[in-house]
Parts: structure tokens; sequence; C-alpha cells
């Protein structure tokens, strides 16, 4: 069942020089292939057993390389059925948004097989069940990102790409080296069976040793303060679709990484590692939001937010427990959501005004444009993390794992990353703020030049945004409807039932 | 009953959404033009923004019917949440306190709809302006009826967004725009302590369920009870606007003028002191939160009121006392009165909103908030006048009015504490015969009969910081009073009433502003004793006339000019916003700038840095293998001459 869109995106790759003449043409062919997944992954949703979560649905197993012992497994389950959903949907929006308003660069051709082939690692990252899969899935990610970033990136963009795929590419390497060395020892590669001997049979050592590597390549990806200098500079020189997809999906495949790979098979070394993580996570999250309140650039300031929010998220892993780890779930795909749409919009005013320096843009925006100030304001409101909205709630449960981490681990120093993340949340609510009333409040003073003076937004703008909010509506009114998804597997995950 | 409760909450959040979506296309349905002299009927925002919150309010008064009628609390549940830790309860929980506060709240909310369609009039920004006002009720009515604490969170921090976008109704002003921030950012300051205050109680309970953290609250330890109540005190003091979370309200004032009466009166800055008495078991059982509420409390009662006294700004003289009011709320929660409390937060809902909206209607004759602007008002505009004259006189504190009802029974319940000791039985109502008839007696049935301690010194504190502000508070509403209806007029503007739908919304909130107070007499504690009362008397007369007497003099100048060199100080509150200033904000700046900075030159540099050493490598070590054959036979030549020398000299 998730073969068909791999399958699919795969072969549309092929014929992208013979058929489909205009750009026009080509833009709505990736808009009907991203919708075709879409559609499996909506499938695949309803054909979920939602009454057994935690076990692994519609798995495909086949040998792949059975000298070494490699084979081509796939499943979801409700840790990654989430995820995958989300892939599906951020790309579908991605490829609808640029029918309209395509990146400047040209090349548009090019541009889908990339998007396109980024589909299938992010995907297939969420479903692989082998260790080495998972990897190549990883991997996959890596040059096409590079390719978009570095083609159609901003002034930039050489510099950014370089840092991106040099820094990326040693953390793959840590993780090799970690996944291998588990798999070595463990005489086998299934992630499924891994997990379920819960890291017996591995040394101590081993286990520390390896959840080191991992760790430290899952954290370049996420990313976790101090690796995390790719992470501004390649969002604010990406194009719009590259921004959302790299904040969309792209990190949420380090913290998955965490969870699904790095606690299950080193769960020894996860506990001995977990206070450094912690400790990690709660001065990225204040990093983070210091270092946006001095941002004077739109995009580079929501890159820094990312900084800030992903370390709520590796702060619930770091917990140890379920809520925890619940919350880095939901967290994943909040942000997945609320920053994909903040960047679209970011986009969009780059787009209108030619630049997203926030002094140059000027005030006023709620005047001059109101439907897109208002979204923005919608937006931010919802990344600062209001209850009713997505934001709160993976924040809110990563404190209460923090109140009360899993019980070998030192619980005053837990507390004290709870009452300093909890602050964060006030500088990042003073962000926010601080970005919306420089922007929407005020006399509009600008003195960036108008090239389409309050431009309405455009209706593929609001076909890419408006699930985006209504998503971010639901899960934020109901948090059942994700909670009850993700605690099962996350129960199994410790072992509990 | 549960789903009536709901049926209030929901009611004003799906207007807020329609309206938010709807409102304007309403409006060319019915025939309006959105923009100019819309008449209110065809007025589509206004009418999505009105009718559900009339029917909400009905729903209410039926509800605080049935409760009335029969005090058991009723809870009812939608779905429980599972987060893997403490389960999350969405559901709703009904019994006196909640119904007569949901009551208020819907009251208030209702009469300040309607005075907004006229206020309003004409501004392009109504339909959000009505969506958000909903959306705020809502909100409010959430943590009202809520059963559980995260649910009740989730109401909290709507409000305090709400509140954010409501200040800043009128954003082309920078001023108004950084008052909104600074609302928003020193509430939420204070939220983050109640957010991890309500994790701590639940945790430490098992539960979020209110209901059940009240039931097994001996269970809780004393250190956990201390921890969650402090932390939860954080959060009160910052919705509740008390020392030293208070700097947002008077700026807050930037907002609309029905905005004002909205979150002083009734919804924003009463879900603090609401909160406290919801969950008073628990801070009974933490008595040095308690000390801290009290002595809070006094800071903030005696300090706002002196400040109230040198504001030249109508609006802020009243903000200021909200601050003070809510001060003596917050006393008599600390002494353990929470009934008293209660009482006295509704009837303050009564005449505070009444006092803003008819603030409102001078405002807009006079076209300034200034007081030095008016002078002589009563003449022209005599249903104002008397408004006014009644909610005044009812902060003040003037028998028979509301105000001096419940502020009594809190000075009462301060002055027993005080005299015994510390020691005041929450209820000595406990001797009460419990639910023997209908009526306010039952409230106070505590089967525990729990007992406040309160070191003496604290409740003396308290008791002559409430006979201060007593007095203080009579001086700068007759300051007010005086300095806008009476003298001559200064300023060049015609005096006459506002449109009728304002007059008229301020002359009904008049009638509860008078004779709520009456219906404490139900219930023993509330009455009035003799001793207290002719005190508490005795200091509005000395306040009060002391006032007249410096205005008298010179009824052109302001009374506040006797205060002489303490006048700067009072008029800028003791100078709390610039220290914050200096001490917090710039801080945190420089610290952000420094981020940056360090974020380019050391994290990043360390990153770029080692790129450069790798190239650096990288050309060191292409030198041995650059293709030069010469080189390599001189490298080769090298070694062996050091092998050879090597074997020669060590063997």
């Amino acid at each position: 069942m998730m073969a068909i869109p791999l399958a699919g995106a795969l072969a549309m790759l092929v014929p992208a020089n013979r058929f489909l003449r205009t750009d026009v043409a080509v833009r709505m062919f990736g808009t009907a292939v991203s919708g075709a997944t879409l559609l499996v992954a909506i499938s695949a949703m309803t054909a979920f057993d939602f009454g057994a979560t935690s076990r692994m649905q519609m798995r495909v197993d086949r040998a792949w390389a059975p000298a070494i012992g490699l084979r081509f497994h796939l499943g979801v389950d409700g840790i990654s059925l989430p995820l995958v959903v989300l892939t599906a949907l951020l790309t579908f929006l991605c490829f609808l948004y640029t029918l309209r308003h395509p990146p400047g660069g040209g090349r548009i051709r090019l541009l889908t097989a990339l998007l396109l082939v980024l589909e299938i690692g992010m995907i297939g990252t969420f479903v692989a069940l082998d260790l080495v899969l998972f990897f190549v899935f990883f991997e996959t990610v890596l040059i096409p990102m590079y390719a978009v970033i570095m083609l159609w990136g901003g002034t930039g963009r050489r510099a950014a790409a370089h840092k991106f795929i040099l820094y990326t590419l040693l953390g793959s390497g840590l993780l090799l080296a970690g996944m291998l060395l588990v798999g070595a020892h463990a005489g086998t590669l299934d992630m499924t069976e891994l997990a379920a001997r819960h890291g017996s049979g591995l040394s101590h050592g081993l286990q520390v040793t390896a959840f080191a590597l991992m760790g430290l390549g899952f954290a370049v990806k996420a990313p976790m303060w101090p690796l995390h200098t790719w992470l501004p500079d390649a969002h604010t020189e990406a194009p719009t679709v590259g921004s959302v997809l790299l904040a969309g999906v792209l990190l949420k495949m380090g913290t998955y990484g965490l969870v699904r790979v790095a606690l299950p098979l080193a769960p020894d070394g996860a506990q001995f590692w977990a206070p450094w993580l912690g400790l990690l996570a709660v001065i990225g999250i204040v990093y983070g939001a210091l270092a946006c309140l001095a941002q004077r650039d739109l995009k580079r300031m929501i890159a820094y937010s990312s900084v800030g929010h992903m370390g709520f998220v590796l702060l619930g892993i770091a917990t140890l427990t379920p809520v925890g780890v619940n919350a880095a779930l939901f967290g994943n795909i909040a942000h997945g959501l609320i920053t994909s749409l903040l960047f679209f919009l970011a986009g969009s005013v780059k787009e209108r005004w030619g630049t997203a320096d926030m002094n140059a843009l000027g005030g006023g925006m709620l005047g001059t444009s109101p439907r897109l100030a208002s979204i923005l304001t919608f937006a931010s409101v919802a990344s600062l993390g209001l209850p009713g909205l997505a934001g709160f709630w993976g924040e809110m449960l990563a404190l209460l794992g923090a109140y009360r981490p899993h019980a070998d681990l030192p619980r005053e120093t837990f507390v004290t990353f709870m009452a300093v993340a909890a602050l964060g949340a006030v500088l990042t609510a003073a962000y926010f703020l601080r970005m919306l009333s420089k922007l929407t409040h005020g006399p509009s003073d600008g003195t960036a030049p108008e090239r389409a003076p309050a431009a309405a937004v455009s209706v593929q703008e609001y076909a890419a945004w408006v699930p985006l909010i209504a998503l971010t509506l639901l899960v934020g009114l109901w948090p059942k409807t994700l909670l009850d998804v993700t605690t099962g597997p996350v129960r199994a995950l410790f072992g509990g039932g | 009953m549960i789903w009536l409760a709901s049926l209030v909450v929901l009611l004003p959040f799906l207007g807020a959404f329609a309206g938010m979506l709807l409102g304007p296309s309403l409006t060319r349905l019915l025939g309006g033009r959105s923009g100019t002299d819309t008449p209110p009927l065809r007025n589509g925002p206004a009418l999505i923004a009105c009718l559900p919150i009339a029917v909400s309010l009905v729903l209410a008064a039926i509800v605080a019917f049935v409760a009335w009628q029969d005090v058991d609390e009723r809870t009812g549940s939608l779905t429980l949440i599972e987060t893997g830790s403490v389960l999350i309860e969405v559901g709703l929980q009904v019994d006196w306190l909640s119904a007569f506060v949901g009551l208020m709240v819907c009251c208030v909310a209702l009469a300040v709809h309607v005075y907004s369609v006229a206020y309003l009039k004409g501004d392009r920004r109504y339909s959000s302006y009505a969506a958000f006002v909903s959306l705020f009720t809502a909100a409010m009515l959430l943590v009202v009826y809520s059963g559980d604490l995260l649910v009740l969170y989730a109401g909290w921090e709507v409000m305090g967004i709400c509140s954010y976008f409501l200040i800043g109704h009128h954003w082309e002003d920078r001023a108004n725009s950084r008052a909104a921030v600074k609302a928003f950012l020193v509430t939420r300051l204070g939220d983050v302590g109640f957010l991890l205050g309500v994790l701590v109680l639940g945790v430490g309970a098992g539960t979020f369920e209110i209901d059940e953290i009240l039931r097994n609250v001996d269970e809780l330890s004393a250190a956990t009870a201390t921890a969650a109540t402090l932390l939860l005190l954080a959060g009160v003091a910052g919705k509740s606007a008390q020392f030293p979370l208070h700097t947002w309200l008077p700026d807050a004032m930037a907002g609309p003028t029905p905005i004002s009466a909205l979150i002083h009166a009734a919804t924003m800055v009463a879900a603090g002191v609401y909160v406290v008495a919801r969950l008073h078991e628990v801070f009974v059982e933490a008595p040095t939160s308690l000390v801290v509420l009290g002595v809070v409390a006094v800071v903030s009662m005696v300090g706002s009121a002196l400040a109230a006294l040198a504001q030249d700004d109508l609006k802020r003289v009243l903000a200021y006392s909200t601050i003070s009011q809510l001060a003596v709320m917050a006393a008599g929660l600390a002494v353990g009165a929470d009934t008293a409390a209660i009482f006295h937060l509704l009837t303050h809902g009564a005449f505070k909103a009444l006092l803003f909206l008819s603030a409102g209607c001078v405002i807009v004759v006079a076209g300034s908030n200034m007081l030095a602007h008016y002078g002589g008002l009563r003449r022209g505009m005599p249903i104002t006048f008397w408004s006014m004259t009644v909610g005044l006189a009812a902060l003040a504190g003037v028998p028979p009015l509301s105000g001096w009802f419940s502020k009594d029974s809190v000075i009462e319940a301060a002055q027993h504490a005080a005299l015994h000791g510390g020691e005041s039985a929450v209820a000595s109502a406990a001797v009460t015969p419990p639910g023997s008839t209908p009526g306010l007696y039952a409230l106070d049935v505590d089967p525990d009969g729990q007992v406040v301690n309160l070191p003496g010194g604290v409740a003396w504190l308290v008791y002559l910081g409430l006979l201060l502000t007593v007095a203080l508070t009579a001086a700068y509403a007759m300051r007010a009073w005086l300095m806008t209806f009476f003298g001559e007029q200064r300023g060049s503007y015609e005096i006459r009433e506002p449109s009728r739908l304002m007059s008229w919304t301020v002359a009904v909130l008049a009638v509860p502003a008078a004779i709520l107070g009456f219906f404490g007499l139900g219930a023993a504690e509330l009455r009035p004793h003799v001793g207290a009362a002719s005190v508490s008397f005795l200091l509005v007369v000395v306040g009060a006339g002391a006032a007249f007497l410096v205005w008298n003099g010179d009824p052109a100048a302001d009374p506040a000019r006797v205060l002489g060199r303490a006048r700067p100080v009072f008029a800028r509150a003791f100078y709390v916003d610039e220290l914050y200033a200096l001490v917090i904000v710039r801080p945190i700046r420089a610290l952000a700038r420094y981020v940056v900075t360090f974020d380019r030159r050391q994290v990043d540099a360390a990153v770029v840095g080692s790129g450069r050493g790798a190239t650096w490598l990288g050309g060191r070590i292409r030198f041995p293998q650059n293709g030069n054959v010469q080189n390599y036979l001189t490298g080769l030549l090298a070694g062996v001459v050091v092998i050879v020398a090597g074997v020669v000299i060590f063997l």
C-alpha cells in the first residue's frame, strides 16, 4: 500500500523531459501526483485499524539483499501514521501553492522532480522498518533539498546549501555508525524486532556509545542546540516550498528517529544521555527565543523559533516517559502544521514586498492587507502556544513529563528544566508579539518598494493555508484525535501495556 | 443542567466564529450598509454577537436558579483524554459558586455588547471586535464552569489573547499596540506560573479534576500544596492585576471603554480571584501561600488607592480602583472569608461595569479622558450623572449600596481574624443549618469546618490595610465625582446625553449596583455588623469629607494638589514601570542581541571555522601527493636516510 505512491512518483521522474511542454502543465502534473499520494495516504489512514495503534500495520516485507540480511520492510503504526499523512499533505499543499506562485529561477520541471523525490524520501523514512532502509531514505532527502536550496535560493544560497549538506552528511555518518554498531551486535537490522527486545543482549557501554552516535546524527537534523546553525541559513535562503518542507517534515525526521530508532534500540544509553539531552533542549528553547527577539529578518526569526519549538519536543523525549514522548509526537505534528503555515506566509510577504526584513516592511499590514495580516496573527498565536490551538498541547505535555520524569532520572534537574522551559515559553510569546506589533500594527511606514500594492490573497494561497488553519484548530480543540493514536504505541515503546 | 451550562459556554463561542466569518455578509443580507449608520437591527455582527449572549444569559439564569434551589454540585464529563500520564477530563461542573459568577459574567457581557453597538458605531472593524468580545466571554464562562484544571487553563489563556486583541483594537497608534503586548506578556508571565501550579497540583493529586482534588485535599503533602498554591498565585496576580504583576492594567485603558468594563468588571480580572475561591480548600492547606496572598493584597490595595488619588485620567482612576478592589477580595480570601470575597466580586462586577460604561458616556460627550476637561456635567446628562453617582457611592462603600455590604463583610472577617489571633473560622456558617432553607445559607456549608490560620501580625496588617483603603477609596471617588460633574465646565463641547442605547444600558446597570447588597442579608456572615460597619462608615465620611473640603476651597483646581511632592510619585504609581523597564526589559533585550552576535561569532564561527580548517588541512595533506616525482624521490631519500641513521644510532 505504501509502495504505490513511491512507485508512482518514481515513474513520473523518467518521462519528465519528454512530455508536458509548458511549465504550467508540469506544475499541474506535480499537483496531481502529490494529490494522488495524499489520497493514498488518506486511504491508508481509513484502512488503519485504530483499535490496535501499537501494532505495525500494512506491512510490506520482502528480501532485498539477502546476502547481508537486508530486508525491504515497511509498515505504519500510531507513531508514524500522523507523520506520513502530514508529509503527504504538506507536499500537496506545496505543489498547490507553486501552481500560482512558482519560485524565481525557472526550471520548474526539475523542481517538480526534486520535490517528488523528496517526498519519497520523507515518507520512506517514516515507514521504513529496517535500519539500513531507514538510512537510505533518510539520505535520499538530502540531495534534493540541497539542490532546491542551491538552485532556487536567495542571494546567500551557495554557502547555505553547502553548510546544510556538510552538516547533515556528517550527522548521517555518525548515525550510520551507531546503527551498524547496534545491528552488528544484535545480529539483526529489523527495527520491530530490535524494539521488542528493549535493548536486551546489548552491553551498557555499547548502548551508551550507540545512543550517542545516533543521537548526534538525529540531533543535527532536529536541530538541537548547538548543532543548529545550518538551519537559519538554509531557511532564510531556501524558496518558500523548500522552507515549508524543511520545517514541516525534515526536522521531524530527527525527532522521529530518536523515538523510533534510538530510544527502543538503546534504552540504557538513552537513560545515560537523557539529562544531557534535556539540558541541551532547554538551552535550545531559551536560546532560540532570545535569538528571535533580536532578529530582523522574518524568515530567520521563524527559523530560530523552530529551534525553540524542537527544544520542547526534545525535552519531551528526554523525560523518557510516555507522556513526554506523546508530547514530542504531538509537538512534531503541531510544529509541522504551524511553522509550515508561517513559512508560507513569510514567503507571501517576501513575494509581495520583495523583502523579509521587518524594519523595511514597516507596520500597518492589518490596514494594507488585512487578510494576510490576520492569518499571520493566527499562525503566530498558534505558534506561541495558545490553548485551543495545536501548539499548546505539545508544550504542556512536555512540561508535565519533565515534572515527573522516568524514575531513574534525576528529578530535581528535570524540574529545573521545566521551570526554565516555561520561562522560554514567555519569551516565545514576547518575540511573536514583537513581530506582530512591528508588522501588523502601527501606521504603514514601510520603506520597501511595494511591488503589487496590497495584492489580495490568491485562491491558491487560500487553498494551501486553509487546510493548515483548519487542522491547527481541530487538533488544538480536540487533542484526543492525535493522542489516542499515539498513546498506544508509546506505551508499548516503554514496555508497558 | 450540565447541558445548559455547556450551551451557555458554547453559544458565545460559536457566535464568535460566526460573527468573524459571516457578520458583514449578514449586514448586507439584511439590507444595511457596513461602516455607516446601520440601524442596530440590521447590523449583522451586532445581531450575531448579542443574540447568543442573550440566550446564554437566560440559560445562566436558569442554571443559577436551579443551583439556588438545590445546592448539590453537579458535574458532567464529555470525554477523557489520554496523555500517557494524568488524564485530562473535558467536563463541566456547576455549583453555587460557578452558577452565580457565570450569571454575573453573562449580565455584564450582554450590557457591554449592547453598549458597544452604539459606542463603536461606524467602526470599520466592529465585526471582529464583537467576535472577540464573544470569544472573551466564552473563555471566561469556560473558566467559570470548567470541571478540570487544564480546561480551565485553556479558557484562562484564551482570555489573555482576546484581551490582547481588544486592547489593541485601535492598533494604528503604536502606544495602543504596546499596551496590548504588555498586557499579554505580563499576564503570560503569571500564567506560566499558573500552568506549572496546575501541573504540580494535578500530578500531586493524580487528577486534574477539580472535584477530585478538593475531595482528596488532605492527602496532598504540605510541600506540594504550598508549591502548587504559590505557583497558582503567580497566575492569579497576573490576571487579577495584583502587585507585582499589576502594571498591565492601567495601560490596558488604551482599549475602547466597553472593553475596559468587560475586562475589569466581569471577566479577566475576576478570573484570578475566582480561581482562588474555587481552590480555596487547597489554599487553606498552605498557610504560607495565604500569608503571601495577604501581604500582596495589602500592598496592592493601599498602593493602587494612593495611585488612584493622583491620576489625571478618569479611566486610569477607575483602573487603579479595580486593582485596589480586587486586592480587597484577595484579602478576604487570605483571611478565610471566601464567601464574602465572592460576594464582593459580584457586587464589584456590577458597579465597576456601571462605572466604566458611564465613564464611556462622559468620554464620548467630552471627547477626552482627562478629568481636567470635565466639570459641571451633571446639568446636561442627568442619567449618566445619577448612574455614576450610584456607582461611585457603591465603590466608596456608602450604605446601603451594594459595595457597602460586601466590603463590610470582608472587613468584618479581617477584624475577626485580627482580634482572634489570626484564627478565623471560614464558616462560622458551619453552624448554620445546611440546606434547610433554599437560599444563600447554604453557601458556606463546609463539612470540614476548616479553619484558616494566619499569623496575627499579618491579620492585623490586612485589617488596617483594609481600613486605610476604605478612607482612600472614598477620597478618590469623591474627587473624581466632584471634578467630573460639579463646578464650571472646562472645555467647549455640548453637554448632552449620548445615544439612548448607551445611557439606558447604564441606567439599567445602576439597579443591581444599588440593590445587589441586600441579597447578602440571607447569609449570616454577609450581614453587616454594627461595630465594623460604623468604623468603616466613619472612615468613608473622613475620606470623602477631606476630598470635599479641599475641592471646596477652589472648585476649579484639582484637589490632588494637596498631595504636594508626593503627587508625581503617586501618579506614576511609584515608578514600578520604570523599575521593570530597567531591571527586566532592558537586560533581556541586551541578552537577545548578545545571543544573536554570539550565534554568529561563536557557534557558527566554530562551524565555519572547522570547515575552513578542513580545507586548510586538505591543502596540507595534498602536498605529499601532488604528483611531483622530484618530491617523491626527495621524500624517499629522506626516509632512507632517517631509517639508516636510526639503525646506526640505536643498534
